[in-house]
Parts: structure tokens; C-alpha cells; sequence
């Protein structure tokens, strides 16, 4: 502890100067441009979030689930119960988010390794069967979510898109900045005991089902959380955002970014957007080839993602994160 | 009652054809204790070539009643020309490695496959209805009821018992208990293993294949077939426990007729049950309901 808290902490400059940098290139990138990192910050949300669990030694296969529900909940909210207001619907999936992840969590805080990881990717199955047959949420082709307010104010087009462009940024800012105390905390440090030595950490006197469970209802709080603004900025939820295959992209961003610093899932958030509409402008067929191919090659030479180059440079040993 | 009738058939056929489709799986994960992904792929991969063959067999003109047989070397080519390089090309690299790792690698795999058929078939439909429409349909208490969909209760009927009859009273099936039972034991008593798990994730691939070559007729192949089949085959083999043969036909008789009884009964939760069923025996019983509690070796 004596020695990190010596080595300077760069990583909330990084994000100042990355905030900075987002909202003053908002106003001079177009707007596919902004759209495409807006996504990406809302997906890097639920990333935080699985880098938590990760760090843990735990992968979940499900972040889909509350990913989903966060959409759902913006979207049910603002078309069926008249609430439209951004920061009501971030609170709202947060909190919906958290009850489911608090019920599941406490089941699922009990098991590890591969069986963890098949049964959040049960859960979040569960309920893609439940939307796919739900015919008022518009069965496999889900609905509309309507145009969100500020604080009672209702901007239109380009407006809107910018608003709410600095809105995620500024949360993913705030988010991000708190869960780095977090990891920096003697709580989030135990994460790694945990993965390193379950029984040791239990005899330190710490509760690792708590500790888990705590890491967990975080993690679906941020999938929540990312899952409205996704909602809010495409402006369309559909059951494929619980289905296994959008957990499987969480999970592949997060190995691409790594997990060492919160700003690592944003990078991997980012670089795989990026990726993605630019193969699917010019290689719609071969873009899962490359996002396998690319995920191999990082299994099997960059086990820590894009984020342990910074530390090689340094010359530190890239110590495999899984 | 002729409600009654039509669950219990319709359950059997679609558990018998969910048993074809999940063997492998366990299969594989009993041995090489690898959660497959890519078995996804197989399926795919089968009812494509299964597809395209069953076609030209057709344009032809050759006897109609021997396309039958493209069905089982279509999963003999599966499973040699993709998932024997697989394994050896890929998979080997990680032995020893953490099982949520090979989770990861073989979903990349999956996702590789996923694009390359799409790259050697394109991504129209592709059909092959003349292996299901020969058979034509049986009465059953007087509702038409298809032979070819009869006839796969005989096929997993078949797979199942030479399944067991191998594994249980062959020489390599002894050897292959022993390598799941202890890998390093039967090692040390001079199994060559190498081989055993070779062979094995081959059969697991032309399982796969298998599944979807006989699936191939029923339905139109596009991409994304695959996707949808590995959470169902999931759900057969978690229900039944993991790496257990038996358990996987188990499974998929509990999963096959709770989808039938839904899908008559009360068809707006079809897909959840399904789920439903994985996820509450996963938190009751993760290592599934027919497996032996195995003691934690530390």
C-alpha cells in the first residue's frame, strides 16, 4: 500500500484530460462519429462492471440481463408509464438493476469458475425467452424508446444527440473516477486476494460472499446503467440485448481493454466499436472472423488486453490476468 | 387425451432430437473438460454441408432412397476437416489451462467459423426438403404426424445405446473412464492420452455435425443457426450434468417434453421454459441432476 500510494496515480488525469478531450471534440467530429463513442462509453459502463467481477476472478457470461433491463426500463418507463426525464431513467435502471441484481446475486455469489459462468449466462437467457414471447414488448422486434428530457427541457435533432452525448460522457467521467477509489480501496483490493486465495482472504477476517455480492450488484448496476443510455441513444430495445451473444461482446472487451485500470474496459469499449463499423463498412462477412481471430491472438500473447502495453513499455512483467 | 398423445410424442421427438444435438457436448466436456462453444459451429457446419450435398445428390437425378446416407458423411467430413484441426491446431494450446479460458477460446472459434461458412455459403437460405418429404406422414389417432420426425427417436435411440455400449464395454471406452476419471493416474499407468483426446473432440464434432445434418431437412439453414443451438444444448447437458452421457439424454427428456407440454398448453413461454429449467437446476444443483457430486481434490 506504502509503495502505491508513493507511485503518483496518473489515472484521473487520464480521465480529465479524455472527458476534456470528448466534449471538446463533440463539437468539431461528426455526428456518426459522436453517436459511435457515445455507444461505446454506454457499453464501456457495462464493462466497468465485469472488469470488477474479473478482477475477482469471476466471468460472467450475463451482463446482458441488466444491460437489457436498464434499456427496458427507459424504454417501458418513457412509453408506457410517461417518465422521459434522463436522469429519472438512469436512477430508475439503476435501481431496477440493482433489486434483480441483489436477488440473483445472492444465489449466483455462491458458485465459481465455469459454473458461475453458466449460470449468469442462464439468467440472462431466462429473460431473453421471456421478452421473445412478451407480445406488448413487441416479441422478437422490440419497441421504440422516446426522445428523453433534461431536467424539463426538450431539445430536438442535433441538440438532443449532443445532450445526451455529454451526459454519458460526464457519467461515465464521474463512474469511472469512483469505481478507481473503489479498486484502490482495501474493498476492492480483496477482489484480487479473492482470485489469488479464496480461504486466505476468509481467514483475514473478510466475508468473500459479501465482498462478492457487493462487486456483483455494482457490476448490474453499471450494465443498467449503460443499458438506458444505449436505449436512449439508438432509441430502440430489443431482446437481443439480453441475449448470450451481447455478453460474449462485453466479455471480448474487456479482454481486448483489459482489466488492470478503469480506463482499460473504455479503450476496449472504444477500439471494438471502432473495429466494428468500420469491418462491417468494408468486410461485413469477415468481421466475427476478426473479432475471433483478434480475441486468440490476445488469449494467447497479451493476456493482460491493450492495457498492459502502456505497462510493458515500462518495463514490468505482464503477468496473466486470467 | 389425444392432447396427451401428441405432448408425449411431440416431447420425444424433440428430446431425441435434442439428445443428438447436446451428446457431443457433454462428450467432450467429459473428457477434455472443455465447454465447447464451437459446438455451435458443428451444427452449423452439418446442416450446411448436409444442405448443399443433399442438393446436388438430387439435381443428379440419383435414387432418391439412398440420400440417407449423406447424412452421416456429412458429419464424418465435419468432424474431420474442422474439427480435428481444431483441436490440434488450436485447442491443444490450452490444455492444462483455466476452463472459463477455454470458454473464451473456443467462442472465438465459434465466431471464426461463423464468418467462414458465411464466406464458403453466402448467406441465402439453403434448402433440402427431399429426405423429409420422401418419408411422407403416418396417422397418429388420426392427426398427420411426420416419419422422418418418428425416425429420429430411433436415431438417438441407437446413438444413445452404442454410445453407452462403447463407453461402457470396448477396451477404448474403458480407457477413455479412466482418462476422465484421472487423467494423470491413467498417465502415469502409461495411457497415451494425446490420442484419446483427439479422437474424442472429433467424435463430439461429428456429434454436432450429426445434429445438424439430420436437422438440416426440417428447416431453412442461414447463419446464425448455430448461435441459436448452443444455449439449447447447454441447457440438456447442464440439466443433466455435465460430461455424463446419460445424463444428457435425461436432460434432454426433461427439457424436450417440458417444451412440448408448454408449447401445447400455454405457448407464450415456449423458449423461457427452457431456460427456466437450466437456470433453477444449475442454483440447485450445479453439477446437474444425474452426475455424482465429485470431491474437491485440492
Amino acid at each position: 500500500m506504502a509503495a502505491a500510494a508513493l507511485r503518483r496515480d496518473f489515472t484521473p488525469v487520464i480521465l480529465t484530460a479524455a472527458l476534456v478531450l470528448l466534449l471538446a471534440g463533440s463539437a468539431v467530429v461528426p455526428a456518426y462519429l459522436r453517436f459511435l463513442f457515445e455507444l461505446a462509453l454506454a457499453n464501456g459502463l457495462a464493462v466497468m462492471g465485469l472488469m470488477l467481477l474479473m478482477r475477482a476472478g469471476l466471468v460472467s457470461f450475463g451482463q446482458g440481463l441488466y444491460y437489457c433491463l436498464g434499456g427496458y426500463t427507459a424504454g417501458i418507463a418513457g412509453s408506457f408509464l410517461g417518465i422521459s426525464d434522463v436522469f429519472a431513467l438512469l436512477a430508475l435502471g439503476a435501481a431496477v438493476a440493482a433489486v434483480v441484481g441483489l436477488l440473483c446475486g445472492l444465489l449466483i455469489a455462491r458458485y465459481r469458475e465455469i459454473f458461475f459462468a453458466m449460470l449468469t449466462l442462464a439468467f440472462t437467457m431466462v429473460l431473453y425467452g421471456l421478452l421473445i414471447n412478451n407480445e406488448r414488448l413487441g416479441s422478437t422486434d422490440g419497441f421504440n424508446v422516446p426522445a428523453p428530457h433534461f431536467l424539463g427541457w426538450a431539445p430536438e435533432g442535433e441538440r438532443l444527440g449532443l445532450t445526451l452525448f455529454v451526459v454519458t460522457c460526464v457519467l461515465v467521467y464521474v463512474v469511472a473516477l469512483g469505481l478507481h477509489r473503489y479498486l484502490g480501496s482495501a474493498m476492492g483490493y480483496l477482489g484480487e486476494a479473492i482470485r489469488e486465495n479464496e480461504l486466505r482472504v476468509e481467514y483475514l477476517g473478510a466475508s468473500v460472499r459479501r465482498l462478492l455480492l457487493v462487486k456483483y450488484v455494482l457490476a448490474a448496476v453499471l450494465a443498467g446503467l449503460g443499458g438506458v443510455l444505449t436505449g436512449l441513444a439508438v432509441g430502440h430495445v430489443d431482446p437481443d440485448l439480453a441475449n448470450w451473444t451481447t455478453s460474449g461482446e462485453f466479455l471480448f472487451m474487456a479482454l481486448l481493454g483489459g482489466i488492470e485500470n478503469v480506463a482499460a474496459p473504455l479503450l476496449g469499449a472504444l477500439v471494438l466499436e471502432l473495429v466494428r463499423s468500420y469491418a462491417l463498412e468494408y468486410a461485413p462477412y469477415l468481421w466475427q472472423m476478426t473479432l475471433g481471430a483478434t480475441m486468440l491472438v490476445i488469449i494467447l500473447f497479451l493476456p493482460g488486453g491493450l492495457w498492459s502495453l502502456a505497462r510493458m513499455r515500462k518495463g514490468a512483467d505482464l503477468t496473466p490476468e486470467l | 387425451m389425444l392432447t396427451l398423445v401428441v405432448i408425449v410424442l411431440d416431447g420425444l421427438v424433440y428430446s431425441s432430437w435434442l439428445f443428438i444435438v447436446a451428446v457431443g457436448l457433454t462428450l467432450i466436456y467429459g473428457v477434455l473438460r472443455i465447454v465447447n462453444v464451437a459446438h455451435g459451429s458443428f451444427y452449423a457446419l452439418g446442416a450446411y454441408v448436409m444442405a448443399s450435398a443433399a442438393g446436388y445428390y438430387f439435381a443428379r437425378g440419383l435414387p432418391p432412397q439412398a440420400n440417407y446416407l449423406i447424412i452421416p458423411l456429412a458429419a464424418l467430413v465435419v468432424g474431420l476437416v474442422v474439427g480435428l484441426p481444431l483441436e490440434r491446431g488450436l485447442l491443444r494450446f490450452f490444455y492444462g489451462r483455466d476452463q472459463v479460458v477455454l470458454v473464451l477460446v473456443t467462442y472465438a472459434a465459434f465466431l471464426v467459423l461463423e464468418d467462414a461458412t458465411k464466406l464458403v455459403w453466402g448467406v441465402d437460405p439453403y434448402y433440402a426438403v427431399e429426405p423429409y418429404r420422401l418419408l411422407g406422414t403416418l396417422s397418429v389417432g388420426g392427426l398427420p404426424y411426420a416419419v422422418y420426425d418418428l425416425c429420429l427417436i430411433g436415431v438417438a435411440g441407437g446413438l444413445g445405446a452404442v454410445l453407452w455400449w462403447g463407453l461402457n464395454r470396448t477396451r477404448n471406452g474403458k480407457l477413455l473412464g479412466a482418462v476422465i476419471h484421472d487423467r494423470e493416474m491413467s498417465e502415469a499407468f502409461g495411457v497415451n492420452v494425446t490420442p484419446i483426446f483427439t479422437a474424442t473432440f472429433v467424435l463430439g464434432a461429428m456429434l454436432g455435425a450429426l445434429g445438424g445434418a439430420l436437422t438440416a431437412p426440417e428447416i431453412s439453414v442461414v447463419p446464425g443457426v448455430g448461435a441459436e443451438v448452443i444455449v439449447l444444448a447447454f441447457a440438456v447437458v447442464v440439466t443433466g450434468g455435465l460430461g455424463s452421457v446419460v445424463g444428457a439424454m435425461l436432460g434432454a427428456l426433461i427439457v424436450g417434453m417440458a417444451r412440448a407440454a408448454v408449447i401445447h398448453l400455454a405457448p407464450s413461454v415456449e423458449l423461457f421454459v427452457v431456460y427456466l429449467v437450466m437456470a433453477v437446476v444449475l442454483a440447485l444443483r450445479p453439477q446437474g441432476l444425474f452426475a455424482p457430486a465429485a470431491a474437491r481434490k485440492i
